[in-house]
């Protein structure tokens, strides 16, 4: 038996270490630490609750706007407001836009590296690849000139020596099983991907100033001004401008994503059955067209699926979430190993290994992140859960979009439980999320052609109009790029947060065993993960990178004090 | 029209600039950009773009071209400790010059971990081995490094940050601070983790804060390319921030100031005000006493920024802008009207909010600590704290903040 420690788990967002036993060339047992804390709710404890939003999108920078996103929706909650179309509307257009960039960003820059090798692809013939890219897509860049040039510019960075970025990859590692032309065209649109992403973004600094940290949000709606016929803000000339980028949006997802992602997963068969895990999954719900509480008007469903049984979709009971802290560095008061949110406590105490140290101790508390559970189960979070929910319950574009994938590979269902079912399940997602946007942008058109500028309620706006002989409670839901995301508000007789918690989408996916020893979904995913040279754990890192872990979310982002302050309260 | 041709027939490429390279340098040029293997367009419009950022002669435009095409590509490390990426993700927007061109041809980034092909040990032997052999050229480091209980807020391959930070920084020749974060502490700064800025752990290094949350790629690039140009900082101010970026009032660079100026501000969201890009400084925009360049370089290759996409600036450039200028939507006291010429060096460090006074015990203590240490502050009599107009300085030591 091999110990094997990845730490840092690089291409993710945040400090994640993961230690596994390697057993007979299979991994037998993982454990997922999260390394990081900083400790910020407490902050927000005594501010105007209209501003939590700035705060709380700090939590992380690469699910920017998501955290500003459930943060309104949970004070608006408290205070009973609904914000008028346009609002909605434009914070779809932004949480739709943060979806589809994040999830080709994390096809190409964080997780192809883990099925192309880069170096390989120098040995490919650029007209061999030039003939297979025409092949599966329409794609303009699909010369042999065009691939000759990315080759000649790989082959650069090769000759000098220093490779940058490229510096410390598994080149060469048998795991890798892509024909060198494969390699060059995954190369090649990982270079175009970092010009899309940045262009396509650009949609976030219209909406919201910037990108990262969008900076338009408001309790009640949204500080980006409506009016057809100004030229300062969101005019004729600015959805042009949008809509030109939700065009770019709809050809690089079709035309290259959805192809590379079919293409390379044909040379992977293997890893339609490796990373399964529990096969529980969990989905808030989201990116409503309507009443933010109408289910019925949900872009993404809300839902629990469990141990992989797609006949059957549970209704969620938020009351039956918890978080066990029997492997986490807290403690509770009184010795409970598991609270639901609305008792939650955060009393870090660090029980670690002195730094710098070589192993955890696993065997009592090894991770910075908490363990939530649903009805005392583990549950994985994210677009395969999303996806999986939504066709299990019948939507029928989900369930055209999966069924015509899994065709592609004479496959049924259950393949998607899969590391690989991770990757495509956030293609497929990408793909649907198309059609959504041209339908938000075009509800906005018609609101504008018809008038209706209104981007925010101001009733509320006025703390003086908040109760002051009751406190307030909210929440507030979204489904980020990575998973369900919930956030929770007390708000005092004073105006100011009273209370504040995040319960987060890689803190889910990414948590540490609890009292009973179940796994986390990371922990179970990758038991029996194949591992050919435990020097080089690449395959580790392709079930890792399969879940998108974000670790500046997960870290639970409470109360470091361990004062009573972060108590939630849920309606 | 060939490349070569191009060069001397299309001076409109250069625009940015204001005018065209020397035409003896062509040959050199022609040599400089085939080696390379970029286009020779991207490149100079790269450079052209620079040379204007940082307000030099176009004609310097050759010299930042020749220093970007040295045989040896400059060895950068990227760490990341208490942080949220965005910093990262702000690069990954940069447009003039594109991330790839930064990354294959300007640069040679050896570790940066959200991005990095190689993962755990491998990851490690590159950073040990530059930090073995003390030839890393430009240290960025993103995020808070927390000091309390012995580090253990935030430790990466076993080791603490701290520990990490002062390796790297002792084989580094250059440390840039990024975010807000990694220049003051931040947002983590006022949590319970003793979170620190990059100039209260290190010291004997030159040191540059880009502040933001997070910090504008542009000036990021710019504030490098000088470096690597000239060997040396751009002009800094009593915060190590370079003046081109952090000198000068939002409030005195900003399309809606007229609108200040006459009078005309938006009363409540939506309004008619709004809807006309009016003034916001009654929904408690703190532009008229933050510093930055945004109004000019605006974001994601200057699309749009925050005041002119509809709300109110929260300062994020500022010194502990999170204790001092929130509540965001309160206004602003004490804002001159007409006459009365505020500096940007003028400006009180005075936390706004009742709130804000009380988070800020803490926090204004670290900022009178660390100006004190520099020598470079008044504290006034009611504790807040006034720095000395900004004097054009090297690249500081970074000395004399460490408790």
């Amino acid at each position: 038996m091999t110990n094997v420690v990845i730490d840092p788990v690089t291409r993710i967002e945040g400090h994640l270490r993961i230690e596994a036993q390697v057993d007979g060339g299979k991994v037998t047992s993982a454990y997922s630490s999260g390394t990081m804390f900083r400790g910020m709710e407490l902050i927000l404890q005594g501010r105007d609750p209209r501003e939590a939003w700035i705060w709380a999108q700090r939590i992380c920078g690469v699910c920017t706007t998501v955290h500003a996103h459930a943060s309104v929706y949970a004070v608006e909650n408290a205070l009973g407001i609904e914000v008028p179309p346009n609002a909605r509307l434009i914070r779809n257009l932004i949480a739709g836009a943060q979806h589809i960039q994040d999830h080709v960003i994390h096809f190409y820059h964080l997780h192809a590296l883990d099925w192309v090798d880069v170096v390989a692809s120098l040995k490919a013939d650029p007209a061999k690849t030039a003939s297979i890219a025409q092949s599966i897509s329409s794609y303009d860049r699909s010369s042999e000139t065009y691939f000759k040039n990315v080759q000649a510019r790989v082959q650069k960075l090769a000759d000098s020596g220093q490779l940058s970025l490229m510096a410390s990859g598994y080149w060469g590692h048998p795991a890798y099983l892509l024909p060198p032309e494969v390699d060059l065209l995954a190369v090649a649109h990982y270079l175009d991907a970092l010009d899309w992403q940045r262009e396509v973004i650009k949609i976030h600094s219209v909406l919201g100033g910037k990108n990262p940290h969008l900076q338009t949000y408001l309790v009640g709606g949204m500080a980006a001004a409506v009016d057809p016929n100004s030229p300062n803000v969101i005019n004729w000339e600015r959805i042009g401008f949008i809509s030109e980028r939700i065009k770019m949006m709809r050809a690089f997802v079709e035309q290259v994503y959805m192809p590379d992602v079919i293409a390379v997963a044909g040379y992977y068969p293997d890893w339609w059955s490796i990373g399964a895990g529990h096969k529980n999954y969990l989905a808030y719900g989201g990116l409503q067209d309507g009443n933010q509480n109408d289910q019925s008007q949900f872009g993404f469903q809300r839902g629990i699926i469990v141990g992989g049984d797609l006949g059957k979709v549970l209704d969620l009971d938020q009351t039956k979430i918890t978080e066990a802290i029997a492997h986490s560095y807290y403690t509770y008061d009184g010795g409970a190993t598991a609270l639901h949110p609305w008792q939650g406590e955060t009393n870090p105490k660090y029980t670690g290994p002195t730094p710098p140290y070589d192993a955890l101790n696993t065997d009592s508390q090894y991770s910075w992140l908490k363990a939530p559970r649903y009805d005392g189960m583990p549950m994985e979070v994210g677009p395969l859960a999303r996806m999986l929910i939504a066709y299990a319950k019948g939507v029928a574009p989900v369930k055209t979009l999966v069924d015509g994938a899994l065709a592609k590979f004479s496959a049924q269902p259950p393949v998607l439980f899969s590391t690989l079912g991770r990757t495509a399940a956030r293609m497929l997602e990408t793909v649907y999320l198309l059609d959504l946007m041209d339908s938000w942008l075009e509800q906005l058109v018609q609101n504008m052609e018809t008038g209706d500028l209104r981007i925010h309620d101001g009733t509320k706006w006025d703390p003086s109009t908040w109760p002051t002989d009751t406190e307030l409670e909210g929440w507030g839901f979204h489904e980020a790029p990575r998973g369900a995301l919930g956030h929770w508000v007390k708000i005092g007789k004073d105006h100011k947060i009273a209370n504040y918690q995040a319960v987060v989408p890689s803190t889910w996916n990414a948590g540490p065993r609890d009292e009973k020893g179940q796994t986390g979904p990371y922990e179970a995913s990758l038991e029996g993960t194949p591992v050919a040279d435990p020097t080089r754990p690449l395959e580790m890192l392709r079930t890792i990178h399969s879940f998108d872990p974000c670790l500046a979310c997960a870290v639970h982002v409470v109360d470091a004090t361990g004062k009573e302050a972060v108590r939630v309260e849920v309606r | 029209m060939g490349e070569a041709g191009g060069l001397v027939t299309r001076p409109d490429l250069l625009t940015v600039a204001g005018a065209a390279p020397p035409a003896e340098e062509e040959g050199w040029l022609q040599i400089a950009l085939a080696h390379r293997g970029i286009s020779r367009r991207r490149f100079l419009g790269f450079a052209s773009a620079m040379t204007a950022l940082l307000a030099l002669p176009a004609s310097m435009t050759p010299q930042i071209v020749k220093a970007l095409d040295t045989a040896k590509k400059p060895t950068v490390v990227w760490l990341e400790f208490q942080d949220c990426a965005g910093n990262t993700e702000s690069m990954l927007r940069s447009a003039d010059p594109t991330i790839a061109d930064i990354v294959l041809e300007a640069i040679s980034l050896e570790y940066h971990e959200t991005i990095m092909a190689g993962a755990g040990a491998a990851a490690e032997a590159v950073l040990a081995k530059h930090v073995a052999a003390g030839d890393i050229d430009i240290l960025i480091v993103e995020g808070a490094i927390p000091t309390a209980d012995g580090g253990v807020y935030c430790t990466i391959a076993g080791k603490t940050a701290v520990q990490h930070l002062q390796e790297a920084a002792a084989a580094s020749k250059l440390v840039i601070a990024v975010g807000a974060c990694a220049w003051d502490g931040g947002f983590p700064g006022l949590g319970v983790t003793g979170a620190k800025g990059v100039g209260d752990i290190i010291s004997g290094k030159p040191l540059i804060n880009l502040g933001g949350c997070p910090h504008n790629v542009a000036n990021t690039t710019a504030t490098i390319v000088h470096y690597l140009t000239f060997g040396s900082a751009p002009e800094l101010d009593q915060y190590n921030r370079p003046l081109f970026a952090y000198g000068h009032l939002i409030h005195d660079q900003c399309e809606r100031r007229a609108n200040f100026d006459a009078g005309r501000f938006v009363e409540a969201w939506g309004d008619q005000g709004h809807r006309n890009g009016w003034c916001l400084y009654k929904m408690g925009c703190k532009g008229p006493q933050a510093t930055y360049n945004c109004p000019i370089v605006r974001w994601n290759g200057g699309t749009s920024w925050p005041i002119g996409a509809g709300h109110g600036c929260i300062a994020c450039a500022s010194p502990n802008f999170w204790a001092r200028m929130s509540p965001f939507y309160d206004r602003l006291p004490d804002v001159q009207m007409f006459g009365v010429d505020v500096q940007a060096q003028t400006i009180g460090l005075g936390a706004i909010g009742a709130v804000s006074v009380l988070t800020a015990v803490h926090a204004g203590s670290v900022i009178a600590r660390r100006s004190r240490g520099r020598g470079k502050a008044v504290v006034a009599p009611d504790g807040t704290v006034v720095p000395e107009p900004p004097t054009p300085a090297a690249p500081s030591d970074g000395s004399g903040t460490s408790a």
